[in-house]
């Protein structure tokens, strides 16, 4: 059987390598602080397998957690300037191998697709050949190393560590907010260990008239559009919401669909997210770059959509959660 | 209700743009404390959370397959498909953008487009001259407002094409949350699946709001330029 864990240990391997990558590249200022971030979210990655079945000590990899959000959150990371193609050679490739080019792209989503549907509970020699519950997830993995066989093939290069290589630069480009959503994942299970919960849904059934769905469904999807427009982020958002209404009230109590009223409740965060200058790289991050006058331009062009956009996001959980 | 000052914190932490990581570090131990957790006990509740949801990050797996294909022109290619749209009006030129965006997203090529990839080299000076040819020189506030235009194009595109796809952030976002937290048995492609309706519903209403924009450009510039030469030639 294909385990999920194998594929933690791969993405961990991954990590590893590139640290080791970083930790010899000149051109990053920081390079030692860089290898250590990434190097540590690589060892975390394989370790938390064994804190996953609890045969290891958790306290450890906290620690661990800890010392990545102070080496990322104080500055200690940067970013080197990986070698690349230039321009020239970039457009001289793009003309000899045309849309060719896009099907490593889709085959990724189209095995990962094919994995989580198609052998879903399908048996190999007395087992299941993909771990159950985690097809999905199996499915990325086999999909991301089918479409680098047939990238390498397609662009015929030998070398795969060219491609770890490039996805390096693509790792230090993105950086320590990588880990982001993560980590909001890790404060929600904080959280829901602390009570906080507990705490906001005694507040939540005070103010809301008894099992009233519709006003329920309201609350959630305008408390995560509000609360991404102050915080910017509608991933930050989330775990405190959902804590808040979207399971206790939505799903526990009213016995809502839990995919539907997760993914509509997350998409009503992202209605906030056009509408707030808080969200600097995706509304005024363009303003800049476009050397517009009005700072606030693409967020009235946004607005209208945002607004309607959360009417539909209500009406969908309305309809389609209970 | 003491435990709740750690909403307080990402919240304020968030608003006053601190590092995000800091504040959400801070957020987790404060909580943790308050909720009567002894300083060892949140140590082992950050391992935990971090173990069970290693699945949030497992979209790194992706990224040396989408370099190579960048290193190799990917984005060139893109550009190259976009500009067979040259002769559109700045309107439909905007709704096409949106929808190729949505869909490439919903496939997970979300570095496809972008501010900086795609707007400003490609779009923005598509929609432009696409007005241009059609109303002649525009005023400073048409161009302003295209440009606007031109960028929620592709947020939007970009906000409500992604969730479609099973391995993107917010989707293992939520899957990694819910499992860890709730421990259930949450698969991402029965979330991408429930993104599907509000996707459509964007198409169709910022779709809308693009093509109606060649309506209050002619509004806004008489026909001017080669569109009213065009004009007088015809009734000649």
């Amino acid at each position: 059987m294909i385990k999920v864990e194998w594929l933690y240990w791969l993405v961990g391997a991954v990590f590893l390598a590139m640290a080791a990558q970083m930790a010899a590249d000149r051109s990053n200022p920081r390079r030692y602080g860089s290898a250590a971030f990434w190097g540590l979210l690589g060892a975390s990655f394989v370790y938390g397998t064994w804190v996953a079945d609890k045969s290891a000590p958790a306290a450890p990899l906290g620690a661990a957690v800890l010392a990545m959000i102070c080496l990322a959150g104080f500055g200690l990371t940067g970013r080197g300037t990986p070698a690349t193609t230039t321009p020239a050679q970039r457009a001289a490739s793009a003309a000899r191998l045309g849309s060719r080019l896009f099907i490593p792209a889709l085959t990724l989503p189209l095995v990962a697709l094919a994995c989580a549907t198609l052998l879903k509970g399908v048996h190999l020699g007395g087992g299941l050949l993909l771990q159950s519950g985690s097809e999905t997830l199996l499915g990325l993995g086999v999909g991301a190393i089918v479409a680098l066989a047939v990238a390498l093939l397609l662009t015929r290069e030998r070398n795969p560590a060219v491609a770890l290589h490039a996805g390096r630069g693509l790792l230090e480009a993105m950086g320590w907010s990588l880990l982001l959503p993560q980590l909001l994942a890790v404060l929600g299970s904080i959280f829901q260990s602390a009570g906080v919960g507990t705490q906001v849904g005694k507040l939540t059934t005070h103010f809301l008239p008894d099992g009233s769905k519709y006003a329920a469904v309201v609350l959630y999807c305008l408390g995560m559009a509000l609360f991404t427009v102050v915080m910017g982020n509608a991933f930050a958002a989330f775990p405190v919401m959902t804590a808040a209404i979207g399971w206790p009230v939505l799903i526990t109590q009213l016995h809502g669909n839990p995919p539907v009223v997760l993914a509509v409740g997350m998409l009503a965060g992202f209605c906030g997210t056009l509408a707030t200058p808080m969200a600097a790289n995706f509304n005024l991050v363009p303003a800049a770059l476009l050397e517009l006058k009005d700072q606030y331009g693409p967020i009235k062009a946004q607005l209208p959509t945002a607004g309607v956009l959360l009417g539909c996001n209500i009406a969908i959980m309305s309809l389609f959660a209970f | 209700m003491i435990v709740l000052v750690g909403i307080l914190v990402v919240v304020a932490g968030f608003a006053t743009r601190r590092n995000p990581l800091l504040v959400v570090g801070a957020a987790g131990i404060l909580t943790g404390l308050l909720g009567g957790l002894s300083p060892m006990k949140v140590l082992e509740v950050f391992g935990t959370g971090f173990a069970s949801s290693r699945s949030v990050t497992l979209f790194a797996v992706a990224l040396p397959v989408i370099g190579l294909l960048e290193r190799h022109g990917l984005q060139e290619q893109a550009r190259t498909l976009m500009n067979r749209l040259a002769k559109v009006s700045a309107g439909r030129l905007l709704a096409v953008y949106l929808v190729i965006r949505q869909l490439t997203a919903a496939l997970g090529l979300t570095a496809l487009g972008g501010p900086a990839q795609a707007v400003r080299p490609m779009i923005a000076p598509m929609a432009e001259a696409a007005a241009e040819r059609r109303h002649g020189t525009l005023t400073d506030k048409t161009r302003e407002r295209l440009r606007s235009f031109a960028s929620s194009a592709d947020t939007v595109g970009l906000f409500f094409g992604e969730d479609c796809f099973l391995a993107i952030g917010s989707i293992l976002l939520i899957t990694g949350f819910v499992n860890a937290t709730y421990h259930t048995n949450l698969e991402p492609v029965q979330l991408a699946l429930w993104a599907v309706p509000t996707a459509i519903c964007a198409t169709l209403v910022h779709g809308t709001r693009l093509l109606r924009l060649d309506r209050s450009l002619a509004r806004d510039l008489p026909a001017t330029g080669t569109a009213a030469r065009r004009v007088m030639e015809d009734t000649k």
